[in-house]
């Protein structure tokens, strides 16, 4: 598989820094999910810990705080990626360093021969 | 859906795609193609690029296997759409619906190659808890398999960390086993594009 890094960034760069009907900094808190205020952060916080707890009246809250449902699309979509890049940075640091004690075992070994 | 624009806020062409879509399968359209669709150049075409090739492109993982990982963190995400739809297309690229009930099931005594094993529990820990470390990484090597194969494993779960939340919080219909199985085989002869 090619790697994805490019096109995970170019889909950050769309849903951060492209046009939108959120402000920017509305989505990037909302990527980050940090610095939002209520009903929003609730919302936010929501889909990027546990989603299937969402509800209605989330969703409601937020309508009542004059957001568009253009808005709330932008700044849902901004959380979810913005969670699933959060774990998939974390997974690929803790593979880096599997390897780089992988390859500081072997060169132990081969300096210490039994 | 929650949002009302992702039901029937789109524009004419793609509107007139959805009527060809709901004649040609005899099924409603998925709400995740309509949110894919839904001002495609904000979500749908750059996330579709990441999840084509996630789940298409050249991987030793086989298709069942990826379609498999992405029902698995699906249902780690207790997301029930995602979980239906993709253990469908998995159970159709492995021709096998034994195998990805029992891994769905319990993955400890399902009959899998250890490599796979080894790489579901790592993603099952990553999107429960939201965190690996390096000796869940050793784990996954140790039991033989490789870093692209990890790398490549990684890039399925984030796909399928996306959509499920979106599914989840968007509040997507869960449709029938007809609807189901169009899905899947729509997934299975034309990729995510």
């Amino acid at each position: 598989m090619s790697d994805i890094l490019l096109a995970r960034k170019a889909l950050a760069r769309r849903i951060l820094e492209g046009d939108g009907k959120a402000s920017r900094s509305e989505r990037r808190a909302a990527f980050d999910n940090s610095g939002l205020a209520e009903p929003l952060s609730s919302l936010v916080n929501k889909v990027a810990r546990h989603a299937y707890r969402v509800t209605d009246e989330d969703f409601a809250a937020v309508r009542a705080s004059s957001l568009s449902e253009d808005q709330i699309f932008e700044v849902v979509v901004c959380a979810a990626i913005g969670e699933a890049t959060r774990q998939y940075d974390m997974a690929t640091a803790a593979l880096e360093a599997a390897l780089r004690d992988e390859t500081r075992k072997d060169e132990h070994a081969a300096r210490n021969p039994r | 859906m929650r949002l009302e624009i992702l039901d029937s806020g789109h524009g004419f062409s793609t509107k007139a795609l959805f009527a060809l879509i709901r004649t040609v399968s005899r099924q409603p359209v998925l709400d995740v193609i309509k949110l894919v669709k839904y001002r495609a150049d904000f979500y749908g075409e750059p996330m579709g690029v990441i999840t084509q090739d996630a789940m298409r492109g050249p991987s030793t993982w086989s298709v069942g296997d990826r379609e498999l990982m992405a029902a698995f963190v699906a249902k780690a995400n207790q997301c029930e759409f995602s979980t239906k739809a993709h253990s469908a297309v998995a159970q159709g690229a492995y021709r096998d619906e034994r195998k990805v009930s029992a891994v769905l099931s319990d993955l400890d005594s399902a009959s899998v190659e250890e490599p796979l094993r080894a790489t579901l529990l790592m993603l099952r820990k990553l999107t429960r808890e939201y965190a690996v470390d390096m000796n869940d990484m050793r784990a996954v090597l140790a039991a033989g398999a490789s870093r692209q194969q990890i790398e490549d494993a990684l890039a399925v779960c984030f796909s399928f960390n996306v959509i499920g939340r979106l599914a989840d919080a968007f509040g997507f219909f869960v449709p029938g086993p007809k609807a189901i199985e169009a899905g899947a085989k729509y997934l299975l002869a034309r990729g995510y594009r």
